[in-house]
Order: structure tokens, then C-alpha cells, then sequence
């Protein structure tokens, strides 16, 4: 055989294996691939089937809560009127006034009052009254209004001195009852009583004054009634 | 013989480095896709594993709807036991 015809067996050899080589490279790299594209593609599907339902479930949570919203601002609203309503809300969440409310657009512009003020001094005091709370001790502005271990009675400053200080003198609970001893007249106007009820079986001449017992805050009662008639 | 030579020279010097050369551009892009889809692949799987908790939405829901239920109720009280503003 010739030389030439050898060499040219040899190239043609060199040609092959190379092709071979890089082939074969090629082949092993695009198996990696494609197994990892399998990877990719058990995820996408996973995420797909996941968040399939998402959509529905947000849409029904977000309409219930757009629900609740216009409950709950409606209510405010109709309740404590719209400035006081705005009032709360910048107490509540300063700055939130000034978005407004959702259903009311007028909102923006109402001027709130600061509530936020008022509930704060009376939050104070009563933290300060608290038998745990921690301000009690040592009060942000102030001593303890008691002592927050052993203090009971420092709470009922609060409240009107006879209920507190002298609960003997007030009138014992009521019976009530078709057959009660005492007949409580119908009022139209809940906390305003024009006449006090007067026990079964007593004279209905009798003044009011003279039905009740010794103590005095029935009649004192009874002389503030009067003066707010007279004022009417 | 000497058209031999020539065909041999031809085949070393020219046919083998073009083939060398296509193939090797060929294998380096696929190897450069490698990494690629394996990235692919685990940002998949790190997204389908951050979707497991949307179970939880449905007991969202169903909180949320008790809670709104409930609200109304309170509503609806607070609506009868409290006077309207003027």
C-alpha cells in the first residue's frame, strides 16, 4: 500500500474519532438537560396544580372582607356620625383619616376631631388604677393613683361617692315581676323616671318623698328630676 | 500520487479542524444549557414547595368567612342596642 493511501486512512480515521468524540459529548450533555428540564417540568406542573385553586379562594376571602369593610364602616358611620367616625379612626390609626373611608367619599374632607386625645387621658388614669398594670408603679406622669399590690378602694374615686362610699344607703335592688310589690310605671324615656314606683297597695297620693327609706340619695335623686322638669 | 497527497494534506490541514471546530462549538453550547435547566429545575421545585402552604388559603377562607359572620352578628346587635348619631 502506499503512503499516501495510509495517510489518508489515518486522517480519515482522525476525522472519525474526533466526530465520535464530540458527538458523544454532545449526547451526554443534552441528557443532562433534558433531565433537568424534566426537573423543571414536575415543578411548573406542581406549581401549576397548586395554584390552580388561588384564584378562586382569594376572590371569595377578598369579597368577604370587602363585605365586612362595608359593614363595619357603615356602621361606624351610622352610629357615631361621620366626623366622630373619622375621629376614631385617626385615634385609632394616626394619618388613616385622611384616606378616608371606602364607601364614603365625602370622608376625605370632613375635619376629625382628635378623640384619640380624650381616650388617652382616660386610658391613662384607668392603667394607672390597674391592679397589674405596669404603669401603676411608676406612672408615666405621675405617682400610683393606689398602691397596685394591696389597693382596692382607690378605683372608686371614680365613681359617685354615695354608690362607693356608702353602698348602705342606696335602695336595694328592685323585685320585678307582674306580682312584685313594687309596680314600676312604663317609661318612655329610658333613665328619666317622672314618678318613682310606688309599692303595691300604697296610697297613690302618697308623695314620693315619703316612700323611700331614710336615706338620702333617692330624694336627692328624685330633687334633680325635679330641677331638670322645672328646666324642661 | 501526488493528487494522494494533496487529498491527505486536504484532510488534516482543512476537513479535520473545520469538523473539530463545528463539533466543539456544538458541545460547548449544550454544556453552556447545562446549568442553565439545572437552575431551571430548581427554581421549580423551590416555587412548588413555596406553594405547598396555599392548602392553608381554604382555612383561611373559612376563618374569614366565620369572622365576617360573626361581625355581622355583632353588627346587627349594636345596630339595635345603640342609638344612630343625629
Amino acid at each position: 500500500m502506499p503512503a499516501a493511501g495510509v495517510v489518508m486512512i489515518i486522517a480519515v480515521l482522525l476525522i472519525v474519532l474526533a466526530v465520535v468524540y464530540y458527538l458523544v459529548s454532545t449526547i451526554v450533555a443534552l441528557q443532562r438537560i433534558t433531565n433537568a428540564l424534566d426537573e423543571a417540568i414536575t415543578g411548573v406542573v406542581g406549581i401549576i396544580e397548586k395554584s390552580a385553586p388561588v384564584e378562586a379562594v382569594v376572590t371569595d376571602i377578598n369579597a368577604n372582607l370587602d363585605a365586612g369593610v362595608d359593614l363595619l364602616e357603615g356602621l361606624l358611620v351610622k352610629k357615631a356620625g361621620l366626623s366622630d367616625a373619622m375621629g376614631l379612626v385617626d385615634g385609632l390609626y394616626p394619618g388613616a383619616a385622611a384616606e378616608g373611608l371606602r364607601n364614603v367619599p365625602e370622608s376625605k374632607t370632613v375635619k376629625a376631631p382628635r378623640i384619640s386625645e380624650v381616650y388617652t387621658k382616660g386610658t391613662l388614669t384607668l392603667a394607672r388604677l390597674g391592679r397589674e398594670a405596669p404603669i401603676a408603679a411608676a406612672s408615666p406622669k405621675g405617682p400610683a393613683l393606689r398602691n397596685p399590690a394591696y389597693g382596692s378602694t382607690a378605683a372608686r374615686a371614680l365613681y359617685p361617692e354615695i354608690r362607693q362610699g356608702r353602698p348602705g344607703s342606696m335602695p336595694r335592688s328592685p323585685i320585678i315581676g307582674t306580682d312584685s310589690p313594687v309596680q314600676y310605671v312604663p317609661s318612655e324615656s329610658p333613665g328619666l323616671r317622672k314618678r318613682m314606683p310606688v309599692p303595691a297597695g300604697a296610697s297613690a297620693a302618697t308623695t314620693p318623698d315619703q316612700e323611700q327609706p331614710e336615706g338620702g340619695v333617692v330624694k336627692s335623686g328624685l330633687a334633680f328630676l325635679r330641677r331638670l322638669t322645672k328646666d324642661d | 500520487m501526488t493528487l494522494e497527497w494533496i487529498g491527505d494534506a486536504v484532510l488534516l490541514l482543512v476537513i479535520l479542524p473545520v469538523v473539530v471546530y463545528l463539533l466543539r462549538g456544538v458541545l460547548n453550547a449544550a454544556n453552556d444549557i447545562v446549568p442553565s435547566a439545572q437552575q431551571i429545575a430548581s427554581a421549580a421545585a423551590a416555587g412548588s414547595r413555596d406553594l405547598d402552604a396555599t392548602a392553608l388559603l381554604l382555612t383561611t377562607q373559612d376563618q374569614v368567612q366565620k369572622t365576617i359572620v360573626l361581625a355581622a352578628d355583632y353588627g346587627g346587635s349594636l345596630d339595635v342596642i345603640l342609638d344612630d348619631a343625629r
